[in-house]
């Protein structure tokens, strides 16, 4: 773990918002030199709080309307694995993001459709026909957003 | 309206974002003015948004993440846009999608630890306005994380 001064969290802030700003984009912003941008984001990059970068794109433009978060519960715990279960949900390529959580649900799937009848198709046969897969709550997306985190 | 070739610079900008006009071209084997071209009439359509850092809590000392679904006392008319807004104002807020089906609101909190989300819990998420019922779920693990669309 490492520990950030107000420049690194001003830098942290610009990035967050937009990653391909260049170095010498964030020093005039900052008044500060090119090099020494540089330098914070190759610490911020080795230690690992930059993680990596994720393309934004227009997922209705795409043709990708409706965006469904499921609670899935597994079935007779114990009896499933729970890598068979991951490794199977992983591959579908609807499901954008899998958590393994603790609670009332077992994993949280944000999976991705055309529409509510291309959703149904996913539902049926790819998730309700997972190893495992019992009681399954949805819910659909309406709207979201990121927040930038404590790094204010 | 996209066709082959643009989602072909989507898929391989997907999979990796930080690709120069160059190497992107290669991977998508078009020439790179032919390339950057469609990138740059994607970005100005709006398809393509932008990029954002994926920021890893966990480096900065952020352990634990919960994800609270939220149900919201919907017999008050400015139910929604009273708990968005204070919500807002909670720093350790990462997410806040609204929803159909049984849960209104979902916020995704990040803490240092479990004392320290207790303290917050405590102060900043039971205190926003409006909430009928709250239901945690404690975040173990993310097997996949990439978000990608299935171009």
């Amino acid at each position: 773990m490492i520990e950030l001064d107000a420049t690194d969290r001003k830098i942290l802030r610009i990035l967050a918002k937009d990653a391909t700003q260049s170095a010498s984009a964030i020093g005039r912003r900052l008044d500060m030199s090119q090099p020494a941008v540089w330098r914070r984001i190759k610490r911020l990059q080795e230690s690992g709080v930059i993680a990596g970068r994720r393309l934004r794109l227009d997922a209705d433009k795409l043709g990708f309307g409706v965006t469904v978060f499921l609670g899935v519960k597994l079935a007779r715990k114990g009896q499933v694995s729970l890598e068979d279960f991951e490794r199977a949900v992983g591959a579908i390529p609807e499901v954008q993001t899998v958590e393994h959580v603790l609670g009332l649900y077992d994993y949280r799937l944000r999976v991705v459709a055309r529409d509510l009848s291309d959703f149904e198709r996913v539902l049926r046969r790819r998730i309700m026909t997972l190893p495992g897969a019992g009681d399954v709550e949805a819910n659909v997306l309406l709207s979201e957003e990121r927040r930038p985190g404590p790094i204010g | 309206m996209l066709d082959d070739l643009d989602r072909r610079i989507l898929r391989h900008l997907q999979a990796d974002p930080t690709l120069g006009a160059a190497d992107l071209a290669e991977r998508c084997r078009m020439t790179q003015a032919t390339c950057w071209r469609r990138v740059e009439k994607m970005q100005e359509s709006g398809v393509i948004q932008g990029q954002e850092t994926v920021m890893n809590w966990q480096a900065l000392g952020y352990a634990v993440e919960v994800s609270l679904r939220i149900t919201l006392d919907k017999t008050q008319a400015r139910a929604f846009d009273d708990f968005l807004t204070a919500a807002r104002d909670v720093p350790e807020v990462l997410e806040i999608q609204t929803f159909l089906g049984r849960v209104d609101v979902r916020l995704s909190v990040i803490a240092r630890d479990m004392p320290h989300y207790q303290e917050l819990y405590r102060t900043r998420i039971l205190t926003l306005p409006h909430i009928a019922d709250i239901e945690a779920l404690m975040h173990i693990a993310r097997v996949k994380s990439d978000e990608v669309l299935p171009l």
